[in-house]
């Protein structure tokens, strides 16, 4: 008993710290931002006494429900292209000799070297519309030279899978790296052809890579900024320029705050549902038991 | 019985390591058949090549008059029970065991049926909800038996599959496996480096060596007529001499000189002619311990030596006694015990004996790594009493060849 309550203890003593991280860092700001939602704007960019629900009304804009439509829409096909790269990729790293597999890597995390805003101009560059590559498509008559490259949410979507990829494919190797391919040989020994036996035993047993994979792509798609306000054109805006904008050029704070709590919303839902299915599927302490 | 399972002149090669060399093999159908070898000679690779894997460089497999050589290991008729199980962590043993009807497609009703046969056959109808992960290792490889059986192969391949298990759960699995051999009547492929393990429950055993077979034959050949040091050492323990042929006494008989020991009598079935240097090999049961000198019969052969060491192991005592140059590992089963009678202790002065016939003349001294080799005489003893753990380790694989007084 005594000891029971000993063990208590010194799990909360051990947890305390990103607990209390947590607390400060993220759970208070996220009030904080819903706080502001609800104040009135005042006219030297920063918020008034009272409570108010004027914010709600920047939705009465259609463009705003148009926005975060296409804020999700990008982020969901920018999550599932990138998890589609990843899981081929991640297989083929673990079946590769450990001396390619180590330049590979390499190669993957070489970009984070350069600064993320460095690597954006220079998407700029190249999807100019007297860079590289219109030159070769207009070359190859696979492209009119009046279309431009730059300013759509095509480009967007090109580059935002160029950004967040290494953040699909290192959970995915990492996962698939313990996987036991054994178990390949046992599915296939047993009759499975090859594709049978990479989707009914290779894809469950990495699932948790890729659901780790998913989140660490779709949160920061949903909130870009910097890539839709660079590459993207009028027509191509995300949430995350709407805030900025209201933010800075406006000096809107409960605006932004209340297109911020929208976008937080949108994420955390979903994953408490998510959280919750599982923890009834697999039981009581199932969440203890999977990170075995 | 016409050769159901066959290698031709099958050879793998890894890199710079010949895995696999020329190995010809024919299986009888529903015959339990064991490749037996230490780790590196090339058995789990001819398992490998059989279940589709690695492909030979050279060399056909057949199966039933059908080459499948070339087939993937989804189109052959043969299942593997691997040597860490795997079994699928995320599906259930139920999962597990329906698996291969699943990938084929077959009908649900089918698959419940079959699935519940299966789970009677391996006793674990209360446990077909459980993950991988919340049963036993041996439930583990029954399920893994289970899954592998329920596609009805022509041949069960087993690699290795009780490797991981401790003794008594081994044995107890070994028994099971009989009775499921039994009950199923497959063609059953066993890869073991336990030669206790194959003995028990083969029909035939292929010893393997350096990629190569160097003996086929059923466990009492093997062991009572090993073709080579390496299969004489490998299977069970005894005693190397050296010497040469020195005369003929008839036809069956020869003398065979032995430096540093005494002149002996074997049994010349490789009809050597004198000067010929043999390899001599003789069981430590195959001797006789007293004190006084046996009565001199036709073929006997007596030696005076000393005991060095005794170890009272239960069912029989393990002597290590010297003769000259050679230290002899002897053991004597207590079949007659009178508590009048004194037991032969430490130090004294015996005499050894054996029948002629129980020696057997060696072809060739292969090359064998040393450490294969249980232990070379001299050492042996140390080694006993070193490390107990050895000791019940040789003490069970001793017990096998004397089944009056075992497993109690």
């Amino acid at each position: 008993m005594n000891r029971m309550r000993q063990n208590k203890i010194d799990e909360w003593l051990v947890t305390s710290p990103s607990l209390i991280w947590l607390l400060v860092f993220f759970l208070v700001p996220t009030i904080i931002v819903f706080i502001i939602a609800f104040k009135p704007a005042d006219p030297y960019g920063g918020f008034g006494t009272g409570w108010t629900l004027d914010n709600f009304r920047a939705f009465e804009n259609t463009n705003f429900p148009l926005m975060l439509w296409r804020t999700i829409w990008l982020s969901l096909v920018t999550t599932m292209i990138c998890i589609f790269l990843s899981v081929p990729t991640a297989y083929q790293l673990t079946r590769i000799s450990p001396r390619w597999r180590k330049l590979l890597l390499l190669m993957i995390v070489i970009p984070f070297w350069t600064s993320f805003l460095v690597r954006i101009f220079a998407w700029k560059t190249i999807l100019h519309p007297e860079g590289l590559i219109k030159k070769i498509l207009v070359f190859l008559n696979l492209a009119s030279p009046e279309t431009s490259l730059l300013y759509s949410s095509g480009a967007v979507l090109l580059v935002m899978v160029y950004t967040f990829l290494p953040f699909s494919i290192l959970p995915i190797y990492a996962a698939a790296e313990k996987f036991d391919f054994r178990l390949l040989e046992a599915a296939r020994d047993l009759g499975a052809r090859s594709l049978q036996a990479f989707f009914r035993i290779f894809i469950p047993n990495i699932s948790r890579g890729i659901l780790t994979a998913v989140l660490m792509v779709f949160i920061p798609a949903l909130g870009s900024y910097v890539i839709p306000d660079i590459i993207g054109g009028p027509d191509s805006e995300m949430l995350g320029n709407k805030i900025a904008q209201r933010t800075f050029v406006d000096r809107n704070l409960p605006q932004a705050s209340w297109l911020s709590a929208v976008l937080i919303l949108a994420l955390l839902i979903p994953m408490i549902l998510n959280l919750y299915l599982r923890s009834r599927r697999l039981g009581k302490h199932s969440l203890l038991k999977e990170g075995r | 019985m016409e050769e159901f399972l066959k290698f031709d002149h099958v050879s793998k090669r890894f890199g710079k390591i010949q895995a696999v060399k020329e190995v010809s093999l024919s299986i009888k159908k529903g015959e339990f058949f064991s490749l037996l070898g230490p780790s590196g000679c090339g058995k789990t690779t001819l398992l490998r090549i059989l279940a589709g894997f690695e492909h030979p460089d050279q060399g056909r497999v057949f199966l039933d008059g059908q080459d499948i050589t070339d087939l993937p290991p989804n189109q052959r008729k043969v299942n593997t029970v691997f040597q860490n199980y795997a079994l699928f962590p995320h599906l259930t043993v139920w999962h597990n065991i329906a698996f291969g009807l699943q990938v084929a497609h077959r009908p649900k009703k089918e698959i419940n049926e079959e699935v519940q046969r299966m789970l009677e056959l391996i006793q674990m109808e209360s446990q077909a909800d459980y993950k991988p992960h919340q049963i036993s290792g041996g439930q583990k490889q029954r399920v893994a038996i289970a899954r592998a059986l329920i596609n009805k192969p022509r041949v069960l391949l087993l690699d290795e599959p009780l490797a991981a298990l401790d003794l008594k759960l081994r044995q107890r699995l070994l028994m099971e496996l009989d009775l499921i051999h039994d009950e199923v009547g497959l063609t059953f492929l066993y890869v073991t480096h336990d030669q206790g393990e194959a003995m028990s429950i083969s029909d035939h055993i292929a010893v393997m060596n350096q990629g190569t077979i160097e003996q086929l034959g059923s466990p009492v050949e093997i062991y009572e007529a090993p073709c080579s040091s390496f299969v004489a050492a490998f299977i069970g323990d005894t005693n190397f001499f050296e010497g040469k042929v020195k005369d003929i006494i008839n036809q069956d008989y020869s003398r065979i000189e032995i430096e540093d020991f005494s002149d002996v009598v074997c049994f010349n079935d490789k009809q050597l002619t004198p000067g010929h240097p043999v390899y001599l090999s003789i069981r430590p049961e195959k001797f006789r311990i007293s004190r006084q000198p046996p009565e001199m019969q036709h073929n006997l052969n007596v030696v005076p030596a000393r005991v060095e060491e005794v170890i009272y192991l239960g069912s029989h005592t393990k002597y290590w006694v010297r003769v000259n140059g050679y230290r002899l590992e002897i053991n004597q089963q207590h079949s007659r015990f009178f508590l009048d009678e004194k037991p032969i202790l430490w130090e004294e002065e015996i005499w050894i004996s054996w029948m002629a016939d129980d020696g057997f003349m060696l072809d060739r001294y292969s090359e064998v790594d040393e450490n294969l080799i249980p232990a070379p005489p001299e050492e042996m003893g140390e080694d006993l009493n070193g490390k107990p753990g050895n000791d019940t380790g040789k003490q069970n694989q001793l017990q096998r060849n004397q089944p009056g007084g075992s497993n109690q």
